[in-house]
Formats: structure tokens, sequence, C-alpha cells
């Protein structure tokens, strides 16, 4: 076998290690392995890839660079294993967010590189679908990588979870949309190094002005659909390197990303396009005026943990609150008191609940709740109605009746039926709404209880008073 | 494998091809997941995409010198951060799912 044939071997076996990888990680019992089939993959890419010739039509040289090479893949792992293995879990998000964006961040590096080389004058002027290849991978990266830092922004609550507005916004996106397709056409006319500058900053714009409108709640849809962006422009960039190792890999990423983006929205009962477009509760400031005038009923911890004492069946209903108050242990501890007494206790989980799917049942795992009480949705509503005490805790809009009503910015959005329960508590660090910035019926209902405070806090007092009582 | 002297036109239409069956492998591998997997397996399609280490190594390790070689040095730093950032943090989702007795596959979709 010569040199390259060897190379490419190596190659077609990564590709195919992450399509099991894929495969694996999307079955709850293979997906631990799955992960580490891509990583073998990736390691397999990364040594071989040290072995290419220099100039790649006659085959022949070794790469130069190799000093700069490794240092900067020595700096990358310094930083990257610390950081992803000290966040906390519920940091997560905000992790996944930073790191696609870096990978959209360096397929568009590779693009911009590819491109200088291509329109050196001393080189023949390449044909355009190689050209449009270099510049879908710079648009399509450059988009990922600003979209991605401001997901994580948002979702580092460094600016404000809701979607932010201005009038006249639909159109300046529309401009330039219309803008960055006029360059790219442009380019291929007359491929100026100069023009390809404009279209890398106009991109950037671009990432940076479509995900502002978006609201906290959506961002885990959106980073599912800015890596399944990055993906495409690690495919585009695969088509510039005449690498199908790339070329896999991204289109697997992309595609299946996509369908993964298609998923997650119908698990919150919306679409794509409302998400991407509609500035999802924005216009809520109409209903603040009233609530301030309503009452709530409020309570205390040692009332509740004597209420929960004589109850037979308690549904917990957690949210993200709960794991921002790192009240996860607590939690299971007060569950724990409960059915030293007797009481069945289930975990109701929404497909959403935490801030991405699946997110609350790792955070619970983590505090080593049995797998059999998490409930989902699903198979948790027809249950409701025969729990006597629904503790919603750090929850609000996966419980909110206005979901079930037309016309609200949530309507159709799936909920757990806590409203069945024969009491509700809920847990609360104020009045605030939740992310998605809307009013929660719930709270005024008759049956609702609040527990002000911080939800750690007042789950200890709740535990000690339930164990006292 | 392929040589330069090659039809440009051959070459990418193997590429497309290679492109188009993707497609459908990255659609059909993933289709049955349950909504629990949902954010590690995003996870780790991230990691995957942190392949472009290997274009970066290739941009860098061919380029002769000047605005090319700080354009893949930071590329090869970006997707090191990709790669091994996508996978740790995959991994440290995926720990929670381990040795749970009883660990059904939850598929909330049939059930409707």
């Amino acid at each position: 076998m010569s040199h390259s044939t060897m190379l490419n071997a190596a190659y077609l076996v990564a590709a195919l290690s992450f399509i099991m990888a894929l495969k694996g990680l999307a079955n709850p019992k293979r997906a631990r392995s799955g992960n580490f089939i891509a990583m073998a993959g990736m390691a397999l890419a990364i040594g071989v890839t040290f072995f290419q010739p220099f100039d790649e039509h006659a085959g022949t040289g070794h790469l130069h660079n190799l000093i700069p090479m490794v240092i900067a893949m020595v700096l990358g792992a310094a930083i990257g294993i610390p950081t992803s293995r000290l966040v906390k879990m519920t940091a997560m998000p905000q992790l996944v967010a930073i790191f696609n964006g870096v990978g959209g961040g360096a397929a568009a590096l590779v693009s911009i590189a590819e491109f200088i080389k291509l329109s050196d004058p001393s080189q023949p002027k390449p044909a355009t679908y190689v050209v449009l290849e270099v510049l879908l991978g710079v648009l399509i990266g450059t988009v990922s990588f600003s979209g991605s830092a401001i997901a994580f922004i948002k979702l580092q609550e460094l600016i404000t979870g809701r979607p932010i507005t201005y009038p006249g916004q639909q159109i300046v996106n529309a401009i330039l949309g219309f803008a960055s397709i006029a360059l790219i056409v442009a380019i291929l006319v007359h491929p100026t190094t100069a023009l390809m500058w404009v279209l890398l900053a106009v991109s950037f714009v671009v990432g940076i002005l479509v995900v502002l409108p978006i609201g906290g709640a959506d961002v885990p849809v959106l980073i599912s659909l800015l890596n399944s962006f990055t993906g495409l422009a690690v495919a585009a960039s695969g088509f510039t390197l005449n690498n199908n190792l790339l070329i896999v890999a991204g289109t697997l990423v992309g595609a299946s990303g996509l369908l993964l983006t298609q998923m997650m929205c119908k698990s919150i009962g919306r679409s794509l396009p409302n998400i991407l477009f509609s500035a999802f509760g924005s216009a809520q400031t109409l209903t603040a005026g009233a609530t301030e005038q309503r009452t709530v009923k409020q309570s205390t911890p040692e009332d509740i943990g004597v209420l929960l004492s004589y109850v037979q069946r308690v549904a917990i209903i957690p949210g993200y609150g709960l794991a921002v108050a790192q009240a996860q242990h607590t939690i299971r501890e007060l569950a724990d008191e409960l059915e030293a007494k007797g009481i069945e206790v289930f975990y109701a989980i929404h497909p959403v609940a935490g801030r991405m799917p699946g997110h609350m049942n790792v955070l619970l795992a983590e505090a080593n709740v049995p797998y059999e009480q998490l409930i989902e949705m699903d198979d948790a509503n027809p249950r409701m109605s025969q729990v006597d005490v629904a503790l919603v805790v750090g929850a609000n809009d996966t419980v909110n009746p206005a979901a079930r009503t037309q016309g609200s910015p949530i309507s159709g959005m799936p909920i757990i039926n806590a409203d069945e329960a024969g009491q509700v508590i809920f847990f609360k660090r104020s009045m605030r709404p939740g992310f998605a910035g809307i009013d929660n019926e719930l709270l005024f209902n008759e049956k609702t209880t609040l527990l002000f405070g911080d939800a750690k806090e007042t789950l200890t007092k709740l535990v000690s008073a339930v164990a006292n009582a | 494998m392929l040589l330069a002297t090659s039809s440009t036109n051959v070459d990418i239409l193997q590429y497309l091809t290679v492109f188009a069956l993707s497609v459908f492998i990255g659609i059909e591998v993933i289709a049955t997941v349950p909504s629990i997997l949902h954010t590690p397996l995003m996870s780790g399609s991230n990691a995957i995409h942190g392949v472009i280490l290997v274009g970066s190594m290739l941009v860098l390790g061919r380029s002769s010198g000047g605005l090319e070689v700080v354009l893949g040095t930071a590329a090869v730093f970006l997707a090191t951060l990709n790669v091994v950032g996508g996978f740790t943090v995959t991994d440290r989702m995926l720990d929670f799912f381990k040795a749970k007795p009883a660990a059904k596959p939850v598929e909330t979709e049939v059930a409707k």
C-alpha cells in the first residue's frame, strides 16, 4: 500500500467510528461506549495527519510548522480539559455552546486561509465551485462562532436571557442576509481578499443579530442548530481540502444535528421558524400591572412539613431553579424522609426541565435519585390527578397552564399537569416570571401555596420539619 | 489515491456522493434517540465536528508563512479546544447514565 492509501484507509476507519459513535450515543445502553469509539477514531485521525505529505499533489515532503502546531494543541488541551472537568453540571449548556463556537471558528479560519491561498495571483484561477465551498465555510463557520458566543453570554446571564428586540429587526436581518448572498456572488465573479474580509465581518454580525432576539428558554434548541451549522462548515472545509473524513464527519453532524433540533422543537411544542423569528416572550409586559394586586397564599416550611407527613402521594416537579440552587441533593433527602414515612414519591420530569433535554435527569442522577423514580412527562401526567401534593421546585414555565390556552407565547407547549394534584406547593425565589418571561396562573390558583426563599434553604428546613412531624 | 491530474469534475462528484450518503446516514443513525439522550448526543456530535482539527493541521502544515501560519495556528488551537472539551463534557454527562439498574430506554413518543 502506498503512503497516501494508508492515510486514506485510516481516515476511512475514523469516519466509520464516528458513524458507530453517533449510533451508540442515540442508545442509553451504548451511549458511553459510543463516546469512546468517537474518541478513538478522533485520536487515529489526528495521529495519522502528522504523516501527511507537505505537497498534497506530488505526495512529497513533511508538514511544516510542527512546532506552532504542537504548541497550539498542548495549549488547547491544557485549557479545554480542566475547564470541562471543573465546570458545574448546571453550566453544561454554556460549555456545549462555547465548544461548538470554537469549532465553528476553526472551520472559518481554515476556509479563510484556503481563500488566501486560492487568491494568490501566481496560482491559476480556481474553479467557481471551489471558491463557493470556501465562502460557504467562511459564512457558516463565522455565524456559528459569533452565534454560539452570544448564546454563551445569554446562558451565563452576562446579558439578559430575554429576547432583545428593536424596531425593524426583521428588516435589518433580512438586509444582512441578502447582503451576504450578494457578497458571495460578487466574490465568485471577482475573487478578492478584501471582499472576503467584508463577508467575514457581515457573517459575524449576522450570527450576533440572529441570536439576540431568541429567548433564553429557546437557546438550547439554538445551540443544537448552531452545532449542526458547524458540522456543515466542517463539511465545506472537507470539500476545499479534498478530505473525505471532514466531509463525512461534518455532514453526519450537520444532518443529525438538524434532525435533533427538529426533535427538540417538538418536545417544547414549537416550530423552528417560530423560535428563530418570533422573539418569544418579548411583549409580555402587558399583564405586569395586573399581577401586583393579585394575592397569593404563602406558608412556612414547618407547616408544609406537617402537611406532607400526612399525605399518600407526592410528585416532585423539578426545574432549572433546583439546579441553580444546587438543591438536587436536598430534594433527595426530602424524598428519603417522605418514603421512610411510607409516602409514595416520584419525580415528574418535563422533557426540557433544566436547560436542555435530559439535563434534569443528569442532575438528579448525580444526586443518586433512583432511576425508576424519574417519570417522564407523558407517563407522569395521567398520574397527577391521584397525587395529593405536587412540589414544584424551581420550575415555572413547564407547569404553566397558559400553555393550554390560545394566544399565549407558550401555547401548545406540553406541560406537566401540576394543577391536577390535590395541592400545589410552589418553591419560588420571588414573584419573578420564569425564563419565558410570562406570568403563571398556577401561582394564583386556590390550591397553590407558595414557599418563598432560596430553594436549598427552604428544602433543608422542610426536611427537618418532615423528620420532626 | 486521487491524482491531481484527474478531472476535477470527477472529484467534485465523488465528494458530492460522499456528502449525500452521509446526510442519510446521519439522519438514520439517530432517528430513534430518546429525549433523555438529546443533550449528550448534541454534545457528542459537537465533539465529532472537532475533526476540523485535521483540516486545521493540514492548513497549518502546508502553509509557507505569513498570515496563513497565524490563521492555521489559531485554527489548530480552537479545534483542539473543540475536540478535548467536547469529549470531556460528553463523558461527564454520560457518567450519570452508567450502571443504573433497570436502565430501560424511555420511549415517550411511541406511547402516544
